[in-house]
């Protein structure tokens, strides 16, 4: 039995880690312009689709993986520049639909490119299981787990220690503010979801190999990551991936210990809970409204 | 006066199958319309009243259509008892649920309600003795009006119809009474509303209760008019649309949820013929539309027809 | 003056049957396909097929001398968007039978409407519900869930293994299989130790495999579709499960073995014989339907499916009934549905009765191994 609970955990925190990834792309978005981008989970799939249609194309994996990363980021820019500029003063729910249009769209293009079917990218570092303890793990989920504990570090010390960092999260708190400080905030809301396309991106590689990717995959993904960010407490990178290893060991837990059908249920009516007791989730700063 | 474009709206929508009797678009897709405008009308009073963003409205949608198709599929019961029931389930649920669920704000009350509508569609697809599992229950009786069976499609047109332009009459009463401008300052600022003396919790409890009985409303009609439910009429993708439906019609505002509820309802129906560009249009529709009408369909292009008035009026 | 008015009458209907401009009409099919959506790789190579044969049929002069013409609406697997699109297509494409409904829940959604309305319909899901009890204008052309569960009860009697282990997905197809994989179990003396499920969606199941291993079964059946028993069969292989392995019918497409690669190596599941053609004895009677049918969906798409078969089958048989018929009259169109004998399609030989609106027997499924990353029949 205790090697069955070690187990669950294992892959709670490999599926957790898999949330915290696309948890991330959410709240550097939301830190620059308090806007949840629905398209996050688009973004996550550009990545790995593109990646993969790369190989296909003949060219090595590290160099497709770049590639299929500065094209997201590409995307994220146009994005930004064509859709959400635009749009610019319109309520934050305008642009949440805007996204969510944005989401609509790509899938469509994904669709026209590649096709409804799966496809899968080879595992980075072979498929032969690593065993820790009485579990078991695919030596790919090694690889999610280090890439996102690195990004976050990276995320962090990005809005912690430099300039340019601390110039996007003042455009967050008071748009006017920053502008009168001299902050270019036009440039600030492309850097944000350029690099958000970027970790999306980054993040679809990644997963691909577990997962498989098609047109739709950004759904499913973007829903679970967008969870993790505001769990955890949304702007807050720290808090994305502590709300997606929650939601991954809840998942893990909950079909192992309770009922494999209802664990979804399961994990989200403990969010609910987390939620009624933490109304700003986990890690998220409490903020007194203004009159 | 007040009421002016309501029966306009009344006249048009009861003009439309005596000209078209057998047309597919006014009976079968106006019918699907008028029951989309009821839950968008239901919504906006939440979203663009009281300000409260809801990802699971779908839920509510669903367990109105649920205990029809349940009760009168599986115990026999008398359609309107079933649709009273199913009106009292989701009522209750949505009053035990509102003053833990609306303390929270913005991106925390979606991811709630989002959680909420996650666990209901968990449980159609799980319950299968009951729900009859992802393939849903099929073959639920005819709605019965005190003895008069409605079946067909141009009388299901007057029954949702009627019921549509009952709850749009009820949603602009609403606005205006007192609970409506108490709602209206929640959504200007809960703080100084509260200042003001005003019960937020309470108020937010009322409006939120009444938004789900419109949805379980529309709910039983829907199962009654298919004859068949299933889970994935009731999903996520569902309330997604439900709340881009209030936000592309126009929020804080009736005939705006309206317009946006028939406008997307006949995108769907005519984008379908474009097969596997279906999805590419209709994204970049709704960018545009929010784009260059962030105020949404109905204030966007009743200004655009104020503008060409403007253009074309003879200069006196 | 009543006998004027019949003499007129019939003169006027004589007329118009001989109009040629009348019989140059085209015959129109109507079609609501899950195109897009989790089922969509169930649905696009129905449409496909169904789009390739039009053409070819009316390359070759139509039916009865009169065109073919496709009316398609995707469901995206939705099916109150299947109910909306089969009233259009009665109401106002006037279309003449109807193929379609990819999947069982899209399928039972429309049937009160096609027996309300009275229009042929060939439907392309797999549930038995669809077919019992029997419905006067619903007809169905893939095999049952029921059958797919008796071939893997056979299969596992043969090897002498009666504790299984059952995983399946949240979906329609999945449920239904679970239930008869429940329903039939003790017909063939076997024992279910465990009752899994994941969501299709899911991106792990070790942690109900898991659960899987701690129990004593000897054997895993996992029902599903899409990518969901792909992840499944490479979990078993990660935890170091070695049990014997049965897949549904539902991933007998080349997808499933590229995703799953080599996980998939030994995995058993039944299949129409579309995906092991070249395999059969040229005795087969079978094998030249099943040829052409692959060698001309893959010139043009790639790798075939049974999925696509099915459409063909349906297309095929509803053509034969409306030349038998000898025009469009829907009644009589059904009636010839009904007394399709000796049908040799792609999922087997049909011999409809008006007990059974879908005319196949348990025979028509192999039951195939994956080795070396191919198809094999099980002896």
């Amino acid at each position: 039995m205790l090697e069955q609970i070690f187990q669950f955990l294992v892959t709670g925190v490999t599926v957790g880690s898999l949330y915290a990834l696309v948890g991330l792309g959410f709240a550097l978005i939301y830190n620059a312009s308090d806007v949840v981008n629905f398209a996050q989970g688009e973004f996550v799939m550009l990545g790995a689709m593109t990646a993969i249609a790369l190989l296909g194309a003949g060219l090595p994996l590290p160099l497709a993986a770049l590639a299929a990363t500065l094209a997201a980021i590409l995307v994220g820019l146009l994005l930004e520049r064509f859709a959400i500029e635009p749009a610019q003063g319109a309520s934050v729910v305008t642009t949440i639909i805007i996204t969510i249009g944005a989401a609509i769209f790509l899938r469509g293009v994904a669709l026209l490119l590649w096709g409804k079917d799966f496809h899968a990218l080879p595992p980075f570092s072979g498929d032969a299981p690593i065993r820790l303890g009485g579990a078991t793990v695919l030596p790919q989920s090694l690889w999610v787990l280090g890439v996102t504990v690195l990004l976050v570090g990276l995320v962090r010390a990005f809005f912690n220690r430099t300039l340019l960092g601390k110039a996007l999260l003042a455009c967050s708190f008071n748009r006017a503010a920053a502008q009168l400080v001299g902050i270019n905030v036009r440039v600030m809301l492309r850097l944000a979801y350029g690099l958000s396309a970027g970790l999306g991106a980054i993040a679809g590689i990644l997963i691909a190999p577990i997962t498989f990717s098609s047109y739709e995959a950004g759904v499913m993904l973007g829903l679970k990551g967008f969870s993790a960010a505001i769990v955890g407490g949304i702007g807050n990178p720290m808090g994305a991936v502590a709300g997606g290893v929650l939601l991954g060991l809840l998942e893990a837990l909950g079909a192992g210990l309770i009922s494999s059908g209802y664990k979804d249920a399961i994990a989200f009516l403990f969010v609910l809970l987390v939620l009624f007791f933490e109304p700003t989730g986990l890690f998220g700063h409490k903020v007194a409204e203004r009159v | 006066m007040r009421l002016a474009g309501f029966y306009v709206f009344a006249a048009v929508v009861a003009l439309l199958p005596v000209l078209f009797p057998t047309n597919y678009f006014v009976t079968v897709v106006g019918a699907s319309a008028g029951l989309h405008v009821i839950l968008a009308v239901g919504l906006n009073l939440l979203m663009g009243y009281a300000g409260q963003i809801s990802l699971g409205h779908a839920a509510f949608f669903g367990m109105g259509a649920y205990a029809s198709a349940i009760l009168t599929t599986r115990f026999g019961w008398y359609s309107l008892l079933a649709l009273a029931t199913g009106l009292l389930v989701a009522g209750t649920v949505a009053w035990l649920l509102a003053r833990p669920i609306l303390r929270l704000r913005g991106h925390y009350l979606a991811m709630a309600t989002l959680g909420f509508g996650i666990i209901v569609h968990v449980v159609m697809v799980q319950a299968t003795r009951w729900t009859g599992g992802p393939d849903g229950l099929a073959g639920v009786p005819p709605l019965n009006l005190l003895g008069w069976t409605v079946e067909g499609d141009l009388p299901w047109y007057g029954v949702i119809m009627a019921a549509m332009l009952l709850t749009v009459w009820l949603s602009l009463n609403l606005v205006d009474s007192q609970v409506g401008r108490a709602l209206r300052a929640v959504h200007g600022s809960e703080f100084a509303a509260q200042m003001m003396g005003i019960d937020i919790g309470r108020a937010k409890t009322q409006v939120f209760v009444v938004s789900a009985l419109f949805a379980a409303f529309a709910g039983s009609l829907f199962a009654h008019q298919q004859a068949f439910v299933s889970p994935d009429s009731f999903n996520l993708i569902v309330s997604v649309e439900l709340v881009t439906m209030v936000v592309l019609g126009g929020m804080a505002s009736t005939f705006g949820a309206a317009c946006g509820a028939i406008a997307l309802t006949l995108l769907n129906e005519w984008l379908v013929v474009f097969e596997d560009y279906e999805m590419l249009i209709h994204g970049a529709l709704l960018m545009a539309v929010m784009i260059f009408m962030p105020q949404g369909l109905f204030v966007g292009l009743s200004q655009g027809a104020r503008r060409l008035w403007a253009m074309v009026r003879p200069k006196s | 003056m009543k006998n004027v008015w019949q003499t007129t009458l019939v003169a006027m209907l004589l007329c118009a049957s001989l109009n040629p401009a009348g019989a140059a009409e085209p015959i129109k099919v109507g079609s609501f396909l899950t195109v897009t959506g989790p089922a969509s790789f169930l649905g696009d190579p129905e449409l496909k097929t169904l789009q390739m044969y039009v053409e070819d049929i009316n390359a070759k002069g139509g039916v009865k001398g009169r065109k073919l013409e496709l009316i398609h609406y995707d469901t995206g697997g939705n099916a109150k968007d299947a109910v909306n699109f089969v009233k259009r297509l009665i109401k106002n494409d006037n279309v003449d039978f109807i193929i379609g409904g990819t999947t069982t829940g899209d399928t039972l959604a429309v049937i009160p409407d096609v027996e309300k309305e009275g229009i042929p319909f060939i439907s392309l899901a797999g549930a038995v519900e669809i077919i019992e009890p029997v419905r006067k204008w619903v007809f169905k052309m893939p095999h049952t869930d029921r059958m797919a569960v008796a071939k893997i009860y056979e299969d596992l009697r043969k090897r002498g293994l009666t504790k299984v282990a059952i995983i399946t997905g949240d979906g329609g197809f999945d449920k239904s299989g679970r239930e008869q994989l429940l329903k039939l179990a003790p017909q063939y003396g076997i024992t279910i130790v465990a009752d899994e499920s994941y969501g299709n969606k899911d991106t792990d199941m070790t942690a109900q495999l898991t659960k899987i291993r701690a129990t004593d079964a000897q054997a895993i059946i996992n029902f599903g579709l899409g990518q969901a028993p792909a992840i499944v069969t490479k979990n078993i292989k990660q935890l170091g499960i070695t049990l014997p392995l049965y897949q549904s019918h539902g991933v007998a497409s080349k997808t499933f073995i590229d995703l799953a690669g080599e996980a998939a190596e030994g995995a058993r599941l039944p299949a129409a014989a579309l995906v092991v053609a070249e395999q059969l004895p040229d005795a087969d009677p079978q094998k030249p339907v099943l040829m052409a049918y692959k060698n001309k969906y893959e010139a043009k798409y790639g790798p075939v499916s049974t999925f696509g078969g099915h459409a063909y089958d349906g297309l095929m048989i509803a053509v034969a009934a409306i030349q038998r018929a000898g025009g469009t009259d829907k009644t009589k169109v059904r009636d010839e549905i009904e007394k399709t004998q000796g049908f040799i399609g792609t999922a087997g030989v049909f011999n409809m009765t008006p007990q059974d609106h879908m005319g196949l027997t348990v025979d028509a499924f192999k039951l195939v191994e994956i080795r070396n990353g191919s198809w094999k029949i099980v002896q």
